[in-house]
C-alpha cells in the first residue's frame, strides 16, 4: 500500500500544486505542512445482489478524473479483459497505476458469494480528497465476460461519517463470445477457462450485459441454468468516509 | 500562480449567479448501452413541466404509437412544438447503433419554462419497445452535469409477436432497416411468432424472448443478441456557460 501511495504522489506534482494553490486562496485552515500528513479514510462495502453469481475478488481504486477503467462503446483494455473473463486484477491494477491517477487501491483476495458482502478500507491524503473518485470492478464468475461495479463516482464532497449508496449494473467487456458453453467460464457452474486473449464477441466494445440466456430458456448449449440469471442492479456499493 | 487561480475560481462563482441573463444551452450526449439493439432517430426535447410524451399505466397517444411501432417521430415533434418546446430531431442522423453515442446541443433561448427533458426512440428489433426518458429535470446551474439512466418501455399498442413485419401503426411485426435486415445484428426469418395481444397501456418492457434459430423457430429475434437488461440508454446533460 505504501509503495502505491508513493508512486501516486510522485506522479501528481501538478495536481498537488493546484490543490496547494487553491488552498491558499481563502487563507483558512492549517499550515500546508499539517495538511500533508492528514488523511481521509473510506470504507467501501460491496454487496452481491444476485441469486447465483459469485463475484470475483474486486479491485477498488480511489483516483483522480484522469482514470477511466472502461468506457461504453470502446474496446476493453487487456486488464479489463482479464478481470471480466477470469477475475484477475493484477493487469488492471498495473494499467491503472501507469495512468498515475491512482490515489489508493486495494485488490481483494476473497470472492463475494450471492447474498454476501465484504468491506474494504482505503486511505488517501487529505490534500487529494477534493479530486477523489472511486471505481470498483468485479467479475460475475458464472459468465463468459460479465463484470459489475461502479465507474468514477465522485466522493470529494463526502463528509466525515457520511455515506453514499450506489446500485451497480452489469457490463459485458465485449472480449469473449457469450456462449455459456462448457469449459468457457471460470465460476463453479462450469470451472472452465478464465482469460483467453482471443476477442470473439459480436463487437470488441464494452456494452451493457444483456443477461445470460441459460439452458432453461432455450440455449441448449449453455451449461448455465435459470439460477444463474440476474437483473440490474447487480451489486450495491456503500461508501462511507471514516475520517 | 495563486492570483490567476483565485481569479478563475472567483469568475466561476460569479457566473453561477448570472445565468438568467443568458440563454440556456445544454450539451447532451445519448449513449446506446445495449449489446444488440439499434435505436431509431431520437426525439429530444426541452419542455414545460406540464408536458409529457407518455405515462406508465396510461394508454399511448397515437403519435407515441407511431414512434414506438415504426420510429416515426414527426407526430410527437408536432405535439411538442405546439407547446413551445425546444425540439431536436434525429441528432444521430439515422440509427444509433449498439454501444454508439451521439452528442449535440439544445438551446432553450430565453425560455424560463422549458425546465424538463424528454428523450424517446424506438428499439429495433422490437414490436413496440422504446427508450423513454420522461420529463426529467434539467440542470439549473452552469457547469452542472446530470446523468440519467434510461429504461425500456413497451407502448402497449402492438402484440409482441417478435416477427419481421411492418413499422406502420397497427400493423403486426417490426420494420427491418439496414443493420436489422442483415449482418451481426440482423433479425431472423421464418419464425412462427408468439400469440400475444397488445397490452393497452405503457409499461416497462418485459424484454424479448427470442430464440436461437435464425431461419425458423418461434421468434425472429435472437435470444443471444437482442436481449437487454435495463438501463438501455444513458443521457448526459450539462448546462454550458455562455
Amino acid at each position: 500500500m505504501n509503495t502505491v501511495k508513493i508512486s501516486a504522489w510522485l506522479g501528481r506534482p501538478l495536481m498537488l500544486l493546484l490543490v496547494l494553490a487553491l488552498a491558499g486562496c481563502g487563507g483558512s485552515g492549517g499550515s500546508s505542512n499539517r495538511n500533508n500528513t492528514q488523511t481521509a479514510e473510506y470504507q467501501v462495502r460491496l454487496i452481491n445482489l444476485t441469486a447465483g453469481q459469485p463475484l470475483s475478488p474486486p479491485v477498488v481504486f480511489i483516483h483522480t478524473s484522469s482514470l477511466r477503467t472502461f468506457t461504453i462503446g470502446e474496446a476493453a483494455t487487456v486488464g479489463l479483459e482479464q478481470l471480466a473473463e477470469g477475475g484477475e486484477t493484477q493487469q488492471l491494477v498495473t494499467e491503472a497505476l501507469f495512468s498515475q491517477a491512482v490515489l489508493a487501491h486495494t485488490a481483494a483476495t476473497a470472492a463475494v458469494p450471492p447474498g454476501g458482502s465484504q468491506t474494504y478500507n482505503l486511505t488517501i491524503s487529505e490534500n487529494s480528497r477534493s479530486s477523489a473518485e472511486l471505481s470498483l470492478l468485479t467479475m460475475l464468475v458464472n459468465t463468459n465476460d460479465a463484470f459489475a461495479g461502479v465507474s468514477a463516482t465522485s466522493i470529494s464532497s463526502l463528509a466525515v461519517n457520511g455515506s453514499v449508496t450506489i446500485n451497480g449494473i452489469a457490463y459485458d467487456s465485449g472480449t469473449e463470445a457469450n456462449t455459456e458453453s462448457a469449459g468457457t467460464m471460470p465460476g463453479p457452474a462450469d470451472s472452465g477457462e478464465g482469460f483467453n486473449s482471443a476477442r470473439d464477441d459480436i463487437a470488441d466494445e464494452v456494452r451493457m450485459h444483456s443477461g445470460v440466456v441459460t439452458s432453461d430458456d432455450g440455449l441448449s448449449t449453455s451449461v448455465l441454468t435459470q439460477a444463474h440469471r440476474w437483473d440490474n442492479p447487480t451489486v450495491r456499493i456503500v461508501i462511507t468516509r471514516l475520517k | 500562480m495563486n492570483k490567476v487561480l483565485c481569479s478563475l475560481v472567483t469568475a466561476g462563482a460569479l457566473s453561477l449567479g448570472s445565468t438568467s441573463a443568458f440563454s440556456a444551452e445544454y450539451d447532451i450526449t445519448v449513449v446506446n448501452l445495449t449489446r444488440g439493439i439499434h435505436f431509431t432517430p431520437l426525439l429530444v426535447a426541452a419542455h414545460n413541466e406540464s408536458t409529457s410524451l407518455f405515462s406508465a399505466g396510461s394508454t399511448a397517444s397515437s403519435n407515441l404509437q407511431a414512434m414506438a411501432e415504426g420510429g416515426d417521430i414527426s407526430g410527437l415533434a408536432t405535439d411538442l412544438n405546439s407547446v413551445s418546446a425546444t425540439v431536436v430531431e434525429n441528432p444521430a442522423s439515422g440509427l444509433l447503433a449498439p454501444g454508439a453515442s451521439t452528442s449535440f446541443q439544445l438551446n432553450t433561448g430565453q425560455s424560463t419554462t422549458s425546465t424538463r427533458l424528454s428523450v424517446v426512440s424506438m428499439m429495433l428489433p422490437t414490436n413496440d419497445g422504446f427508450i423513454g426518458l420522461s420529463s426529467a429535470t434539467l440542470p439549473t446551474t452552469v457547469g452542472q452535469r446530470m446523468v440519467f439512466n434510461v429504461n425500456a418501455y413497451d407502448a402497449g399498442t402492438e402484440a409482441n409477436n417478435e416477427l419481421r413485419g411492418s413499422g406502420a401503426p397497427g400493423q403486426a411485426g417490426f420494420p427491418t432497416p439496414g443493420p436489422v435486415a442483415s449482418g451481426t445484428y440482423a433479425a431472423g426469418t421464418g419464425g412462427t411468432g408468439f400469440s400475444a395481444t397488445a397490452e393497452g397501456f405503457v409499461h416497462i418492457h418485459r424484454g424479448v424472448l427470442g430464440d436461437t434459430n435464425s431461419t425458423g423457430g418461434v421468434s425472429d429475434i435472437s435470444s443471444t443478441v437482442h436481449r437487454w437488461l435495463n438501463p438501455v440508454a444513458r443521457v448526459i446533460v450539462t448546462l454550458r456557460a455562455n
